[in-house]
Order: structure tokens, then C-alpha cells, then sequence
């Protein structure tokens, strides 16, 4: 479960000042699937960093599974992304010049685990790439990156996957794909959140969360949800 | 995450970037290599020369002074009762043969041919305190030395000169030094020149034939048991003489004492400068091949600041980052290092093999790689990669997350 207390973040660039976060409360139970929405530079990353424990607030506490890691040393959380936490980034971020299927592994490696290249291999084949394991990032379609991208944040088996705009660089066809895949993660019993700018992507979400100027100015729970379909 | 698992992210990112990885070490294998070469080089050429003194270095030379101490008494020279005198010394530990020597500049004649060759008269020591072998034939025995006997051996340059290459030839027929003809029983082997362009024969032949009578040597070699009893034999001949010749003061000796065994400490000392002095001329390049490290481990660290980005966001702790990089430039230098001693041997080996050819100057010559010179700047090399790695490693490892990914 997330608890985030009053949140606020400060990003300090020489003597100004950004608050990029004012105060955010939130609330999210094991197994949600939510989107949170805004207008650009309205702190939606930011609050993602700080969910994924790749970033500290500047005031108030985080409370990730009853724990606060708000305070927590630059190893510890290491750690707890490591256990805890998978990413979906809207650029991919896949590790150059590194195959798709020693990509996935990577988690595994930075959480010492030995046997990873079946692990690696299912994971690939969960996210339709079972035939495309050697190749490189830059032989792969958007799409298709960004759906190694999916299975390396799966392969820890995380309680959490956050994925920041994660059909940003997609067409509408790729889109669907890695939505139905999102979805299905949730449906297995996954905490999802997914930062969109796109009406429809929140439209599959039972829940959306909208920011503005570093504040939750609406926080809805939707009826008429949509069911993806590929 | 283990060890092993942090040397292959380390070798696959060194393999993603092969050629400047290759670059990169190249700066440390010329390093590396130059130092073992030039030190190398250095021990060669000192154990080389060595080789050819050292058997000379137990050599005392005692010849005359030239000129009148003003003031003083008329100098006296060098005759058979001061190498008696010196002779009689054999009894202490410090030496083992005394010998006298005359010699004079003489022209050495066949029916065809003439040569101006160095006319030595001495005892049959003489070969073996010279440490000179035969080519050809025998030295003159103690009896031809006692019976005056019209015998020479001569010098490898005066043999070829006179009756032709092979030194076979010369023995039996018979010279004419002075107008006094004399039977050749022997030939030399070269030892270089001047030493080639002797006549050596019994130092009374040579004085009844060639230089004229009496008692006076130019020359008295003392041989002492090792090269380090030099200086005690020095002391016991000067003592000795001095008495002989009523020499109070230091200063009006009338002879002079000679040893290479201080010039052979004195060429020792300037040569293991000069080897220091390339040492550090090479040190120099190794230098630079550690800078060479350190920016391409800057440079590969800045360019993929994204890379840790990611790789921190999917759970590597700093530990990891740093290992990587670490790793990285640990196994460059120590990669460039192997190599570079290798390159270094192999250069060695190869500067022994070629060497003769540059004459019979260098025909003993030969590098020698010793194993300080290889321990030492394989160490170097680790040295420059915990370096040279481990600052842009650190700066890695404690890069922000979020930071490193906004990186573009
Ligand atoms: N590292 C940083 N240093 C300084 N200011 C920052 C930093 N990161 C974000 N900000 C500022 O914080 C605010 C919120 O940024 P954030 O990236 O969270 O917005 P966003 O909602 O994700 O926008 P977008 O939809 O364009 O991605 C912005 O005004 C931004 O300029
Ligand atoms: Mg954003």
C-alpha cells in the first residue's frame, strides 16, 4: 500500500527555487490500477520519482508498504526499487548495446539472483517477443522496445510497476498493445500507475488522479470503465 | 550482485566499445613495454661490459711516472728487483701472480709483407693473468722464458697481416722484428684492438733482440686474488715500492698505480643512471598512457550517464555502478599491462637476437628483463586503472537516479 503524507518537492537550481510538488496526500491500495493525468509540468514525473523511490520528497512522508522511505539512504532504496518496483518509461530507457533478453535480466543481476535466463526468456515471450530475445535495442521497433522495457520491469515480480507516459512515442496500434498488457498486469494482482496525457489510455483506469500546478485537483473513481481491447 | 557478474557487465561495455578500448590500453602497453625494454637494455649493457672487465678487474698496472717531481730526487725506474720485491709479496693472500712487462713499438717483417706491431717482452704468466686464450699454437713455456729462446706469439692482426687469415698459417714460419729473425709459435685470439697488434715474447729475448739490455721493465702487472682485494693489494705494492724507492711523501712517487676496478665502479654507477634516467623517460609515457585512462573512463562515464540512469532505476546500488566502472578500467590497464610486459620480453628477445649483427661489439650483448622491472610496472598499470577508474567511477556510482536519466 502507498501513503503519501503532504508531500511536497523542491528542486533547488542555483539561489531559485521550483516546487515542483505542494502538499500532495495519497492514498493507493495493493491491486489498483490508477491514472494520473495533467497538463504538462503539472509535477506528474515528479510524483512518480518519489512513488518509485528514485527520488526523495522535500517534506512530508512516504509510507511504501507501512514503511517510511521517505529518509531512507541512496542504498536502501536501491534496494527497495529492486524488490519493490518496475518502470516503464515513456522513452524506453532500454541499456544500449545490450541484448533484449540481457536487458530483461539486468534486475535479476542487481538482485543477485543466479538463474535469470529462463526467467528472462518467459518474460520476453509473456510480452509477445519470444523470437526477438538477441536482438539489440536499436533493432527493435518502438513498440517492441517498449515492450522489453514491460518485461524487464516484470521480471523482479514487483508490487508496484509505474510506467510514465509509456505509449508517449507509440502509435495508436503499438499503443493498444502495451495498454493490454498494462491492463493484464493489473489483473493479476499488480498496483499500476500510469501517468498519461491521453484521454482515452486514463479511460481503462479505475481511477484517475489529476494534477495541476503540483496539486491533486481531482481524484475520481470511474464507473463507465472501458475495457482494452487489442 | 557477486564479482563475477560485475567483470562481465565490465567486459561487455569494454567489448561495445572495442576499438577505444583498444586505444585506450595501447597508452599503457608502449608505457609498460618502454619501461622493461629501456631497463632491459640498461642491465644489458652493464652485465655485457661487465663480462669483458670484470676478469681484468683484479688487475693491477704499476708503470713509471713521466717526468721529475721538481725539487725532488731523480725518479727511479721500474727494474727486475722491484718485481722481485713484489714478487716476494706473493706470500699474503691479496695476489697471485706478479708480473713484469717491456714493451716498445717494433717493425715486424716477413719476405712480403711489414707491420709496426707492439713488442711485449714478459714471463709465460703473462696469457693467463691477461686472460687471453690461443688461437693458434702454444704460448711460450717457462723454459723458453728461462733459455732466452727466439720465440713470439703474435696478435691476431699482426698474423693476418703477415701470413694471412687463417692463424694455422703463421705458426712455425718465422718473423723479423729488429732484423732479428724469430720463430712464430703462436696466434692470439682477437680481444679488439690495441691488444691485436702485439708480439709478445720472453722478456730477455726481447730485451737482448729488440729494446737493448739491462734491468728496466715499463711495466709491472700485479694480479690480485679477486677484484675486491684490489684495494689491500694497491696498498701492499705501493707500500713495497715506496720503500724500495725511499719515498716518503705521497706526492714524489715516481710510479704510478693503475686499476680498472674503480673506473669498472665508476662506469657501474653513471650507467645505472642513465637506465634510471630512460626508466624515467619511459615512466613518462606510462604517464600518459594513465591520463589516456582517465579521460576515456571520464568520457565513458558522461557519455553514459543515461545508462546509469536506467541501470540505478532497475535496483543497482552505487556498489554496482562503481564496480562496473571500476572494473572497466581495472581491466584495461591491467590488460594493456600483460601485454605491454609481453611486448616488452618479446622486444628483449628479439634485441638479443638481432644484436650480433651490429658487429662483434654487441655479440654478448643481450637485454636483460628482470623481474622487478615487470612486478613494478604491472603494479604501475594496476595502479593507473584503481586511479584512473576510480575517480570517474565515483562520480558514477553517486550520480542521482533521476538526474542521470533527465541526462540527454
Ligand atoms: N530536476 C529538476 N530541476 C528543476 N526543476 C525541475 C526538475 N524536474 C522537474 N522540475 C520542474 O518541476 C515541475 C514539474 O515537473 P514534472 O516533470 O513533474 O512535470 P510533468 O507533469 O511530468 O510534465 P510533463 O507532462 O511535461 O512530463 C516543472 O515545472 C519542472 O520544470
Ligand atoms: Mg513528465
Amino acid at each position: 500500500m502507498i501513503q503519501l503524507e503532504d508531500v511536497t518537492k523542491v528542486y533547488r537550481m542555483g539561489k531559485v527555487e521550483v516546487r515542483a510538488l505542494y502538499g500532495v496526500d495519497l492514498t493507493i491500495d495493493d491491486g489498483e490500477l490508477v491514472a494520473i493525468m495533467g497538463p504538462s509540468g503539472s509535477g506528474k514525473t515528479t510524483l512518480m520519482n518519489i512513488l518509485g523511490c528514485l527520488d526523495i520528497p522535500t517534506s512530508g512522508r512516504y509510507l511504501l508498504d507501512g514503511t517510511d522511505v521517505s529518509r531512507l539512504s541512496d542504498n536502501r532504496l536501491a534496494k527497495i526499487r529492486s524488490r519493490k518496483i518496475g518502470f516503464v518509461f515513456q522513452s524506453f530507457n532500454l541499456v544500449p548495446r545490450t541484448s533484449a533478453v540481457r536487458n530483461v535480466e539486468l534486475p535479476l543481476v542487481y538482485a543477485g539472483v543466479r538463474a535469470r535466463r529462463n526467467a528472462a526468456r518467459l518474460a520476453l515471450e509473456q510480452v509477445g517477443l519470444g523470437d526477438r530475445q538477441k536482438h539489440m535495442p536499436n533493432e527493435l521497433s518502438g513498440g517492441q522496445q517498449q515492450r522489453v522495457a514491460i518485461a524487464r520491469a516484470l521480471i523482479n515480480d514487483p508490487a508496484l510497476l509505474l510506467a510514465d507516459e509509456p505509449t508517449g512515442n507509440l502509435d495508436t496500434a503499438s499503443s493498444g498493445e502495451i495498454l493490454t498488457l498494462l491492463g493484464g498486469l493489473n489483473d493479476a494482482g499488480r498496483t499500476v500507475v500510469i501517468i498519461t496525457h491521453e484521454e482515452e489510455v486514463a479511460l481503462l483506469a479505475k481511477r484517475v488522479v489529476r494534477m495541476r500546478d503540483g496539486r491533486i485537483v481531482s481524484d475520481q473513481v470511474q464507473r463507465n470503465r472501458m475495457e482494452v481491447t487489442a | 550482485m557477486n564479482l563475477r557478474e560485475a567483470l562481465r557487465i565490465a567486459l561487455r561495455g569494454l567489448r561495445a566499445n572495442r576499438l577505444r578500448s583498444v586505444l585506450t590500453m595501447l597508452g599503457i602497453i608502449i608505457g609498460v613495454s618502454s619501461v622493461i625494454l629501456l631497463v632491459a637494455i640498461g642491465n644489458g649493457v652493464q652485465s655485457s661490459v661487465n663480462e669483458k672487465i670484470q676478469p681484468l678487474a683484479n688487475l693491477i698496472t704499476i708503470v713509471p711516472s713521466v717526468g721529475n717531481v721538481p725539487g725532488g730526487a731523480a725518479p727511479k725506474d721500474l727494474i727486475d728487483a722491484d718485481v722481485a720485491a713484489l714478487q716476494d709479496l706473493g706470500l699474503s693472500h691479496h695476489i697471485t701472480a706478479v708480473i713484469p712487462a717491456t714493451t716498445g713499438k717494433a717493425l715486424t717483417e716477413t719476405d712480403a709483407f711489414r707491420f709496426r706491431a707492439t713488442v711485449v717482452g714478459s714471463t709465460d704468466r703473462w696469457l693467463e693473468v691477461n686472460n687471453q686464450d690461443m688461437a693458434a699454437g702454444s704460448f711460450f713455456d717457462e723454459a723458453q722464458f728461462r733459455s732466452t729462446a727466439r720465440v713470439v706469439v703474435l696478435g691476431p692482426s699482426v698474423a693476418s697481416y703477415l701470413f694471412g687469415t687463417d692463424p694455422v698459417a703463421a705458426l712455425s714460419h718465422t718473423v723479423r722484428i729488429n732484423r732479428q729473425t724469430f720463430r712464430v709459435i703462436g696466434v692470439l685470439q682477437s680481444v679488439g684492438e690495441p691488444g691485436d697488434s702485439v708480439a709478445v715474447m720472453p722478456l730477455n729475448t726481447a730485451r737482448r733482440y729488440i729494446f737493448g739490455g739491462g734491468d728496466k721493465v715499463n711495466q709491472i702487472i700485479v694480479q690480485a686474488t679477486e677484484a675486491a682485494a684490489v684495494p689491500t693489494a694497491e696498498d701492499e705494492v705501493i707500500r713495497t715500492l715506496s720503500e724500495r724507492h725511499r719515498i716518503k711523501d705521497s706526492a714524489n712517487r715516481d710510479f704510478e698505480v693503475q686499476s680498472l676496478r674503480s673506473r669498472l665502479d665508476t662506469f657501474n654507477q653513471i650507467l645505472r643512471i642513465l637506465t634510471l634516467f630512460t626508466a624515467a623517460v619511459a615512466a613518462i609515457s606510462l604517464f600518459v598512457g594513465a591520463i589516456g585512462v582517465l579521460n576515456i573512463m571520464l568520457v565513458s562515464v558522461t557519455e553514459r550517464t543515461r545508462e546509469i540512469g536506467i541501470r540505478k532505476a532497475i535496483g543497482a546500488t552505487r556498489r554496482a555502478i562503481l564496480e562496473q566502472f571500476l572494473i572497466e578500467s581495472l581491466v584495461l590497464a591491467g590488460l594493456g599491462g600483460l601485454v605491454g610486459i609481453l611486448v616488452g620480453i618479446g622486444l628483449s628477445v628479439l634485441g638479443a637476437a638481432v644484436a650480433p649483427a651490429f658487429g662483434p661489439t654487441f655479440a654478448t650483448f643481450a637485454p636483460v628483463v628482470t623481474i622487478p622491472s615487470v612486478v613494478i610496472s604491472f603494479g604501475i598499470s594496476l595502479a593507473i586503472g584503481l586511479i584512473a577508474g576510480g575517480y570517474p567511477a565515483n562520480r558514477a556510482a553517486r550520480l542521482r537516479p533521476i538526474e542521470a536519466l533527465r541526462f540527454q
